[in-house]
């Protein structure tokens, strides 16, 4: 949060007189030209991203059709060199990000929205600090990290007794049928909630902690209690920082690789099952890039222009509400 | 931050004489109470857990081996990730060398020639940039420079391209806040002291930010050491340690990390294990001191 030192007058550049000529003149001009030049990369980057991205995966584009593409569910690879032999479609795996990453925002929201009020309302005032922090040090990670401990610890120690716990008890629903084989959508869903835990509390704390106060002593005064406060006042007031905090969670959710991979299980095909196994668009891509030739890379190259798209337009969202609500999101976002 | 805490004011009416069901808003208030302090225990428990997992799995097997050789069959034990540290180091600083002057740079842009149309919008795709799934910008990668108009294969250099296109954002970001947060009387005394504008901003503005760049950059560092997906993609993973600069594949540890747990033998795990304690600690020595450089420098500027 920046904490403004007493505002001066902004400077205005020095101006051009006739001492100013002589030595070192022509620097100025040059080191505005040298940073402006560094400051257009980053859009030089996004659009070449999109460029070489989209060009490159263009021909599966163009065999399978867009929707075609995106609704397909037979992902078989050619072996040609030049031309799009195969059949690509990219349902099972769309569907698998999909379903992870929801799995994912159920369990995350609820609990960064209690973390968040807890951290602001009810911790103690000299903890409220170290929380936040040690929450935000989750955010630091590495996801293979989370990948390696979900798979061999969290999983077999805590999630498979408690998925067949799930699947003897509620196995005639229908999103819990089927054998339970430690890997699939739903452990994948679940460590991907903890991964995204940290940035959507840390938005969430950043709305609430704004929150004027006046508001709240006025709802104490009239006699509410600390959770009516938070429940009809406090809440309502954060909705759309809540709204933008699930969406980048979301776009998180949506484009997380490694620990997904090892968790989810990777089988092309997918299952209505939370137990099935599958694969999501980026685990589909990093599981099968190293062997793949050079036609189904171009496959590959498809998907991740689509992965690019549906977290582009959910990040954009995202931004847009918090831009609007005209707030630092500061090393939050990172 | 948290001095806008709130605490009830003090109850004066007695029990008895309250409205009906007020104990029924008191019992509901009380179990939200237990609820919110259940919530952040339930979000505190992974990171200990991931702490103490990692630390217990991972302490028997970092030894100073495990940093000076390569490793062996994954059945056979003992042998070490020396490939990957080797390739991470690599990688990094090839990759801080490319993204920490273009991230500083662009937030001097940022913050000393605008606002303007140009700056917004350059701040606006940084904190997109910031959300772009990894393994797309592995694709990115790879599509440009490894098969594209590049042409140069998978390799070190590549790998770092990637790298640095993750850290990016978040250098520019924080820099740009760090710059935001010096004084505009020290920008005017320079001035007034007859300094041009880029001396000024060479001499005063960036030396008064320097602590808070640093938590930045390390911050970002932090980030890059544990990225795996883009380099699957880009520097393509390797056992032995590889010194060219572009053309063959390089590792990292988190490539063998991934790698090593994906076996069934216990002893590729166990360098697992190891490898995740020494990212880890890495990853986190550079995150707390980071935070607490950031700390000090934000007490200081003000």
């Amino acid at each position: 949060m920046s904490t403004q030192a007493p505002e001066a007058p902004a400077p205005e550049e020095p101006r051009r007189s006739s001492l100013r000529s002589g030595k070192g003149r022509m620097a100025d001009p040059i080191f505005k030209w040298v940073v402006t030049a560094c400051g257009t990369i980053v859009l030089v980057i996004l659009a070449l991203m999109v460029i070489r991205t989209t060009t490159e995966a263009w021909p599966v584009f163009a065999k399978e059709g867009f929707f075609g593409f995106l609704t397909g569910e037979d992902w078989t690879s050619g072996n040609s060199r030049t031309e799009i032999t195969g059949t690509y479609g990219a349902w099972p795996f769309i569907y698998g990000t999909l379903i992870t990453s929801i799995i994912a925002i159920a369990i995350a929201l609820p609990l960064a929205i209690m973390v968040a009020f807890y951290i602001t309302h009810l911790a103690p005032r000299r903890l409220a600090k170290p929380l936040s922090y040690t929450v935000e040090l989750l955010a630091a990670v590495p996801s293979v990290i989370f990948g390696l401990w979900g798979l061999h610890w969290f999983l077999p120690n805590v999630l498979r007794p408690f998925f067949e716990f799930l699947g003897n008890t509620f196995g005639w629903f229908f999103l819990f049928e089927g054998p339970v084989r430690g890997v699939g959508y739903l452990p994948a869903g679940i460590v991907l909630a903890i991964m995204i835990l940290p940035i959507m509390t840390a938005i969430i704390r950043e709305v609430i902690v704004v929150h004027p106060i006046d508001q709240r002593m006025a709802a104490y005064a009239l006699g509410s209690t600390r959770w009516e406060v938070l429940r009809k006042v406090v809440l309502p007031a954060s909705f759309s920082g809540i709204v933008a905090a699930a969406m980048l969670g979301l776009g998180r959710a949506l484009g997380e690789t490694i620990a997904v991979l090892m968790l989810i299980g990777g089988a092309q095909s997918w299952g209505s099952s939370l137990f099935s196994t599958g694969s999501s668009m980026a685990s589909h891509i990093a599981a099968t890039f190293g062997e793949a030739g050079p036609e189904a890379r171009t496959a590959l190259m498809a998907i991740g222009v689509a992965l690019f798209l549906v977290t582009m337009i959910v990040n954009i969202l995202a931004r847009v509400i918090v831009w609007r609500l005209g707030r630092m999101t500061g090393d939050a976002a990172v | 931050m948290s001095t806008m805490t709130s605490t009830p004011p003090r109850k004066h009416v007695p029990l008895n004489q309250r409205p009906p069901g007020s104990a029924f808003r008191r019992f509901k208030d009380r179990s939200a109470t237990v609820l919110l302090t259940g919530a952040m225990i339930i979000a505190m428990i992974p990171l200990v857990l991931i702490i103490f997992e990692v630390t217990r799995r991972g302490i028997g097997v970092v030894n100073l081996d495990f940093f000076t050789q390569t490793e062996p069959p994954p059945r056979r034990e003992g042998g070490g990730y020396a490939a990957g540290f080797f390739g991470t180091l690599y990688i990094m600083a090839l990759a801080i060398l490319m993204s920490l002057p273009f991230g500083i740079a662009t937030a001097v842009y940022i913050v000393e020639y605008g606002p303007n149309r140009m700056t917004s919008a350059i701040r606006f795709f940084t904190d997109v940039m910031t959300g772009i799934p990894s393994i797309f910008v592995g694709l990115f990668v790879y599509g440009l420079l490894v098969i594209g108009w590049g042409g140069l294969g998978f390799g070190t250099f590549v790998g770092a391209v990637a790298i640095a296109v993750m850290m990016l954002p978040i250098v520019t970001r924080s820099a740009e806040e760090m710059l935001r947060l010096v004084p505009n009387e020290m920008r005017n005394a320079s001035y007034g002291l007859g300094a041009r504008k880029w001396q000024t901003i060479v001499h005063t503005v960036l030396p008064t930010a320097a602590p808070g760049l640093t938590t930045g950059s390390m911050l970002a560092i932090a980030r890059g050491i544990g990225e795996t997906a883009p380099l699957m993609l880009t520097a393509f993973g390797s056992g032995l340690i590889v010194t060219s600069f572009q053309g063959d594949p390089q590792g990292s540890v988190p490539l063998q990390l991934f790698k090593g747990a994906a076996q069934p033998f216990e002893a590729g795990v166990d360098r697992a294990w190891g490898a995740a304690l020494c990212l880890f600690a890495l990853v986190l020595i550079f995150t707390v001191v980071a935070r607490w450089i950031g700390s000090k420098a934000s007490t200081n500027t003000t």
